[in-house]
């Protein structure tokens, strides 16, 4: 079966992550590896034959084998998220296909250079899936995730962040809260800007490859800063999504 | 083929779009999404050129003056993206692809287009798919200059095409005899992409090639 094939997947666990995101995790029956970044489409059928698709980022890394996770933000009037959120609990099937995407996409090799991943929300998703796949490798390339979120309870995936960059010394977690931040923070509390980027670039070290991932201004203002900071436009990758811009 | 798969409760929540017709698979937006694998380049009219050559007999290259001073025109298109979203009725004023064929005369054996685009982003299209009207250089969106993030100052825009293949930040059109795919084509996104055949992917073309589509 090709990897594009739709197939009907189970879900097997559901995990809240904060009160607007939700790990759905899928069995597929046709498992293919996918790379660190890669998304699937999930098509919602109504029983007289509507239909409703959309892409999510995996946020399990390859090597967990036969099952994906799909990390998803509850979108206000989310024709497709709603009903993920409300009508789908453990034991359902779903239809998906992929993986898909192949540009906004990180390998973990022993060779790998510094690595500057710059997040919004649930932009977090793709990078979360090359973090774990940059863990499970066990490699130590230097490497920083600079992620903007609202409030404390917006931070996806915060205890296993922590966890990591407790653990290892090559990675850096650069947290910016927007809104409010938790007591007794001293860190960032303003959107990600060109001086933060600056310090995430500096602890990354020379030349990193760097993928953003977040909503339209996000991903504009850092490519941009990022560029005028002399990292060449062919390292820097970008994807945007969420609630769109005009 | 039937598809007898439904998920239970699952009904349609956005109404449906009056008075137009959505592709398969495709949802109607109000916003206009922006979507690009890497930076936007910020490009100023006075270094802007744009040139239409390969195998044409006279090639062609405009600065911006030159450019804005050929006949313009208003459309009003829908427009398609592989990541789901329509849009419909959007307007725009530019130069038809018609009017800059004219000038240059492809050559015979022209069939192929390859987009070039500054930041280095490429697109291909079969010839037949630009002319009879049904391509045009857009340079205003909805009355206003077209913003850097939408592919100003100057996109491709080809509305009966998934998006990604009208070109932000156009730069250059090369006729070549020969199909070639570009930037997403290579990432495996389907080598036309018709949005009423769901042509997304490249398996997509090979199913319904197989399929006698």
């Amino acid at each position: 079966m090709s990897a594009l094939q739709w197939q009907l997947a189970t879900v097997t666990a559901l995990r809240p992550e904060t009160p607007r995101v939700k790990t759905f995790v899928l069995h597929l029956p046709y498992w293919t590896p996918h790379r660190a970044g890669q998304h699937y489409t999930v098509r919602l059928t109504a029983p007289d034959g509507y239909q409703a698709q959309r892409s999510y980022s995996v946020a399990s890394p390859p090597e967990q084998t036969s099952q994906i996770e799909l990390t998803v933000e509850l979108i206000e009037e989310g024709e497709v998220s709603g009903y993920l959120f409300e009508g789908v609990t453990v034991g359902d099937q779903l239809e998906v296909r992929g993986p898909i995407g192949g540009y906004f996409v990180w390998e973990a090799t022993p060779l790998a250079g510094p690595l500057l991943l710059v997040a919004g929300g649930s932009g977090v998703v793709p990078l979360m899936a090359m973090l774990r796949h940059r863990h499970r490798s066990g490699i130590h390339n230097a490497t920083v995730l600079l992620y903007s979120v609202r409030t404390p309870d917006d931070v996806i995936f915060y205890e296993e962040l922590a966890r990591m960059a407790a653990a290892d010394a090559t990675f850096t977690l650069l947290l910016t809260y927007t809104r409010h931040s938790p007591a007794n923070w001293s860190g960032y509390q303003r959107r990600i800007d060109a001086a933060m980027l600056a310090e995430a670039v500096k602890l990354a070290g020379s030349s990193p490859q760097c993928f953003i991932c977040g909503p339209t201004s996000l991903v504009e203002t850092a490519a941009s800063s990022l560029q005028a900071q002399g990292i060449p436009p062919v390292s820097i990758r970008t994807e945007r999504f969420g609630p769109s811009g005009t | 083929m039937q598809n007898p798969f439904f998920n239970r409760g699952f009904q349609r929540k956005r109404p449906a779009p009056t008075g137009h017709v959505l592709p398969p698979g495709q949802y109607e937006t109000q916003d206009f999404p922006v979507l690009s694998a890497g930076p936007t380049p910020r490009i100023a009219t006075a270094k802007w050129s744009f040139a239409l050559d390969g195998l044409v007999e006279t090639p062609q290259k405009w600065n911006w003056a030159e450019f804005n001073a050929l006949p313009h025109q208003d459309l009003t298109v829908d427009i398609h993206c592989v990541t789901q979203w329509s849009k419909f009725g959007t307007t725009w004023q530019g130069v038809s692809l018609d009017t800059l064929l004219a000038l240059a005369g492809p050559k015979q054996e022209a069939r192929y287009v390859m987009a070039h685009c500054y930041g280095g982003y490429t697109t291909n299209l079969p010839l037949a798919d630009l002319t009879g009207g049904k391509a045009f250089i857009g340079l205003l969106y909805d009355g206003k200059p077209l913003a850097p993030e939408h592919g100003g100052p100057a996109r491709l825009v080809v509305p009966h095409l998934y998006f990604w293949k009208s070109a932000k930040w156009i730069q250059r059109l090369e006729l070549l005899a020969d199909d070639a795919p570009g930037f997403w084509e290579r990432a495996g996104y389907s080598m036309y992409g018709d949005p009423w055949k769901e042509q997304r992917y490249r398996d997509d073309d090979e199913d319904q090639a197989a399929a006698g589509l």
